[in-house]
Order: C-alpha cells, then structure tokens, then sequence
C-alpha cells in the first residue's frame, strides 16, 4: 500500500503514527485528571497548574525542546537519574519524540476536556451523590460518561498536534531517519536535498489525509455519543 | 421517627438559625422563596456545609459524614436524571454502584407508574414523568429519610394533580418519613402532617398540620389569600345528582363529586375566604353546608380583615372576614356560630387522599 513511498517516507510516516498515538494514550489519563483538578480544583497554585499548562502553546517550541533537552537530557536533571536507575532515556530515541508530541498537544487536550467538564451540570453530581455515590463513583459514572465527547475531541486534537509537532521534536531528539524522523521533520529533510520535491509533496499528501481521517473519526464518534448524552 | 435539626450559617445576605425537632410523616418546610428553605434540605443532605450544624435522625449523627453516606434520598425541583441511562438504568443506580441487588423495584415502579417508562432515555420524558422517576430512584436508595424539594414547583397544574396522589401514597403507604419543601399552600394543605413555616432563616411557627393551617396567627405568615383550614373526612356515599356526601367530626359535607370508595379518608382544605358566619342557622338558603361549631379565637390584621377559628367537635374551620361583619356578629370566643359553605367552592385540587394513622 505504501509502495508509491520511498522507504525512507515510509517509515517516517509509521514512525509518527506510533509516536502520535503513544503520546495521546500516555497523556490521556494525565490530561483527564489535570483539566478535572483546573475546572473543579479550588486550591493553592490553581493558576500556576493552569500556566504551567499552557505554556507549550504560548513558548516558542524551540524553547519548549530545549528546555525538554536540560530536562530529559542524559545530563538533565530527571534524565540523568533516569538514565542511572533505569538505564532509560528520552534523549534521540522515538520515545523522546514523543514526549516532546504530548508535552506540545497537552494544553490541546486539557483544554478541550476541561471545557466538557465544566459543562457537566454540578447538580447531577450532587444528585449522584445522595444516591449513594463517593466521589470516585461519582466521577466514574456520571462525570466520565457526559464528558467522553470532550475527551475524544481532545485526544484528535492531540493526535493531530502530535503528527504536526516540529520545532520541540526537532531540538529535543533531533532527525534520525528510522528513530526520531517523523512526517514533518523527514519532509524537512526532503526539502533540503536537490530532488526531495517529490517525496515532500507524497508525504504532505499522506498528512492531509490522516488529518482529515481523524477529523472524520471524531466526528462521527463524537455524534455519537452526543446522542447518547442528549438522553435521546 | 424523629429528626432533629439545628443549623446555624451566615449566608452573605442572611443568617440561617433553625432549631427543630420534627416528628415522622410528611414535614412541610413552607415559605417564601429565599427563606432559607432548600439551604435547611442542603444541610439535611450534606450538600451544604453550615458553620455549626447538628442533624441526627433516629440517634444516627448525620452532620458529620458526607452525603452519600447519610442514606437521605434527595427529590430535586429539577428531576436531575442521569441523560445517559435509561429509565430503568436511573432507578437501579444506587444498587448498582452499591453492587447490591435492586429490591422492592416492582413496587415502587407500580407505586409510581412508571412501568410504561422503563426503557426510555430521560430526555424523551414529560416533566411530570421524569418527576415520577426521580422519586422512584430516590425510594430505590434505600433512603431513611425522604427529601423533596419543590418537586412540583417546574409543573404545570395538569402535572401536579397527576404526582400528587403518588406523593399521597408515599406518606401514607411507606412509612418514610419526608421533610417536603414548598411555597405552595394547596399543595402544602394536601400533603403535610407537620408544618414548619420557615422566615427569613427561622422557624416561624411548626406543629400538626390541621393547627397550623386553622391558626389565625400563624396563617399570617401562610398567606391571607390562601389561608385554610383542613378537615378529615371519610366518603359516606355518591348521591344520584352528582354530589358525594362526606362524613366530618362536625357533620355532613356536600361536594361536587370526590373519587374514592365509600369508607376512604379524605383531606379537604376549605380555604378562609370561602367560609360565611352566621349566629343561627340560616334557612332559605342555596348554600348546601352548614356545620356548627363555636368560635375559638380571633386575629385582626393591619387591614379590615379579621380571621376567626371556630372548633368543630375535634376539628378546626377558619374563616375570613370583615373587622365590621365581626363586630356586627358579636364575635367572640365562646360563641357558638354556623359555618356555611357553598359545595362548589372547593376546589378538586384541594381534596386529597389522607392517611387514617395522619389524623
């Protein structure tokens, strides 16, 4: 199926699917709990969580991956000890890749899902909970249920970030074919070689694609359970 | 059953300082809107947390855990139903998150009617059935104690007059003790055994139902238009010309027609300003009751208005008139008078089902 690709794109572009899709599950959790702790957390450093968040969108992503390189580096100050307890690393290896994809789509994502929570009526959870439920139950089976339409809206927008992400991918673990080279960096790397023309333009084609496949995904997901919510 | 509640809690625009022991049946917390009514249910519940707050029903000291342990199954003015469980998903909750099997289900769908219902999703639900099913899955619970707040207050009349036999049947087939609030007087007259009218975050006067309603000084507070008293009585017979004969500790009562076998226990509220005095009784006249009694006490207002209660035999009539009518009568406590109602003054919203244990 990939035929009409050089090797080389190929791989680019299974290389960024697997790096998009690692760091959307792996921040998913992490984005759920933190746009829950924002949009009903009443407590010290609300606002300093909040910009802590947002920071990736607002920072230029060179930055965002350089200061991922001082942290995750193997001399960094997490990533030095990663690397001497575990013999673990992000730095130049796929995984860094896609750290760098999740920090960039994680204000993406938790803003979307904080935006469903804060759109769940307080009141049914205050109903839930003279029915018997704690508050863990409660979350479990009104709050998650009503905001699954956010939490999949925010997981495509994250994907999508993450097939796009550049400038953090590019500083922190640079652009080693077959380890960090993702969709955008390899066609990058295309454009900068005489005759790369071609192959650039298949990948950006192959891009559009998978942007608009998952586009179409969520949308049609998101119907769903939107109908389902609506109590119809 | 009992419950005793004190609360104490500075709002921002008031104070809400309530010391109350309530006995069983169905407690009418009736007031104004912003009276502090639903603050006292909220703190019952556990879903406010006042500065100072004893709450203990039966021995058991709720004020110190959190809602859903307290066992207090909440009916909200707005039904709350879960939009994305079905009606039989919304009822069973509480057992399924407790892992507990669903028990009395069949009944309480019964009680209720809504077994038609089961399947559907709350958001193709009329008000009055998303009612219905919100009590049903607050009875499911489990729940020592019943709280409902405005459950009608969203409804238009069609949709009270259908739950309020339902919440008639609650008070008086389940045993559950139900604090119940509402700015409605109708509905109160109908529903309550214990009323406590609640001013500005205080208890204005509480006691049995029929006292309060047929006390002339706590009807002050009720509501001049809509002050009554309520009577017990039982259904003797349905006459051929559309008429239902009622039985009263002071007599016979005509009223267009009131449905229910003969022998049923029925509430009536005859509403103050229906009630015409009179010192002998009256002949030549259309009005088709007329029960005697005595007058008890008297009230005079800021207006011309004056509100006598009269005792007849073990029960309470109040009526309203003018401060000169009274004067012209020689009312005082102690005369004996005759009270004359016309049978198609009352209103079929005013009669209700009564529990025989209530009187």
């Amino acid at each position: 199926m990939l035929d009409w690709l050089s090797p080389e794109a190929a791989t680019a572009l299974m290389l960024s699917l697997r790096v998009s899709l690692v760091a959307t599950l792996a921040s998913l959790p992490v984005g759920v709990l933190v746009a829950y702790a924002l949009a009903r957390g009443r407590f010290v450093g609300h606002g300093l969580l909040n910009g802590l968040v947002h920071l990736p969108l607002i920072l230029p992503p060179v930055v965002t991956g350089y200061l991922l390189l001082l942290t995750f580096g193997r001399q960094g100050w997490i990533g030095a000890s990663l690397w001497d307890w575990f013999g673990f690393t992000f730095a130049f290896r796929w995984t860094g890749a896609a750290l760098a994809a999740a920090v960039m789509a994680f204000p993406l994502l938790v803003r979307a899902i904080r935006l469903a929570i804060e759109a769940v009526d307080p009141k049914l959870e205050e109903a839930a909970s003279t029915l018997g439920a704690s508050r863990l139950v409660v979350f479990g089976t009104v709050t998650l249920p009503l905001i699954l339409p956010g939490i999949i809206a925010g997981a495509v927008l994250a994907f999508a970030k993450a097939m796009g992400e550049f400038g953090a991918t590019i500083t922190f673990v640079a652009n080693i074919p077959g380890e960090t080279q993702t969709l955008p960096t390899a066609i990058y790397a295309f454009l900068q070689v005489p005759g790369g023309d071609g192959a650039a333009l298949r990948l950006v084609a192959v891009s559009v694609a998978v942007a608009m496949a998952a586009l179409a995904l969520s949308e049609w997901l998101a119907r769903r359970v939107a109908r389902r919510i609506a109590g119809r | 059953m009992t419950l005793d509640i004190h609360l104490r809690h500075a709002f921002p625009d008031f104070r809400l300082d309530v010391d109350m022991v309530l006995p069983g049946g169905l407690t009418c917390l009736f007031g104004r809107s912003g009276s502090g009514k639903t603050s006292i249910v909220n703190a019952v519940a556990g879903l406010l947390r006042p500065d100072d707050a004893r709450v203990v029903l039966d021995g058991m000291v709720l004020n110190d855990l959190p809602p859903h342990l307290r066992g207090v199954g909440y009916v909200f003015q707005d039904a709350r139903l879960f939009p994305h469980m079905t009606v039989a998903e919304n009822l069973t909750y509480a057992a399924r998150i407790r892992r507990r099997k669903v028990e009395g289900q069949a009944r309480v769908v019964e009680l209720l009617g809504i077994g038609g219902l089961l399947s559907r999703r709350p958001g193709t639900l009329s008000g009055g059935e998303k009612q219905r099913v919100a009590i049903g899955r607050a009875l499911l619970a489990t729940p020592r104690l019943l709280l409902m707040d405005e459950p009608l207050a969203a409804l238009d009349e069609a949709r009270k007059a259908e739950i309020l036999p339902y919440i008639e049947a609650l008070r008086d087939e389940t045993g559950l003790p139900i604090l119940y609030v509402s700015h409605a007087l109708p509905e109160v007259a109908r529903l309550a055994t214990t009323i406590a009218v609640i001013e500005a975050g205080r208890v204005a006067a509480i006691g049995p139902a029929a006292e309060i309603l047929s006390d002339p000084v706590t009807a002050q507070h009720l509501g001049l238009r809509d002050a009554g008293a309520v009577l017990t009585a039982w259904i003797a017979s349905h006459e051929e010309d559309g008429l239902t004969r009622l039985e009263t500790a002071a007599g016979p009562l005509w009223l267009p027609h009131v449905a229910g076998a003969p022998g049923r226990a029925v509430r009536v509220r005859i509403a103050a300003q229906d009630v015409i005095l009179s010192r002998v009784r009256p002949v030549g006249l259309s009005a088709l009751n007329i029960l005697p009694g005595t007058v008890v006490a008297l009230h005079e207002g800021h207006g011309p208005g004056v509100l006598v209660r009269m005792s007849l035999g073990s029960e309470f009539l109040l009526a309203r008139l003018t401060r000169r009518s009274a004067q012209a009568l020689g009312l005082a406590p102690g005369v004996a008078v005759h009270a004359v109602l016309k049978s198609v003054a009352v209103a079929q919203a005013d009669i209700g089902a009564a529990s025989p244990v209530a009187r």
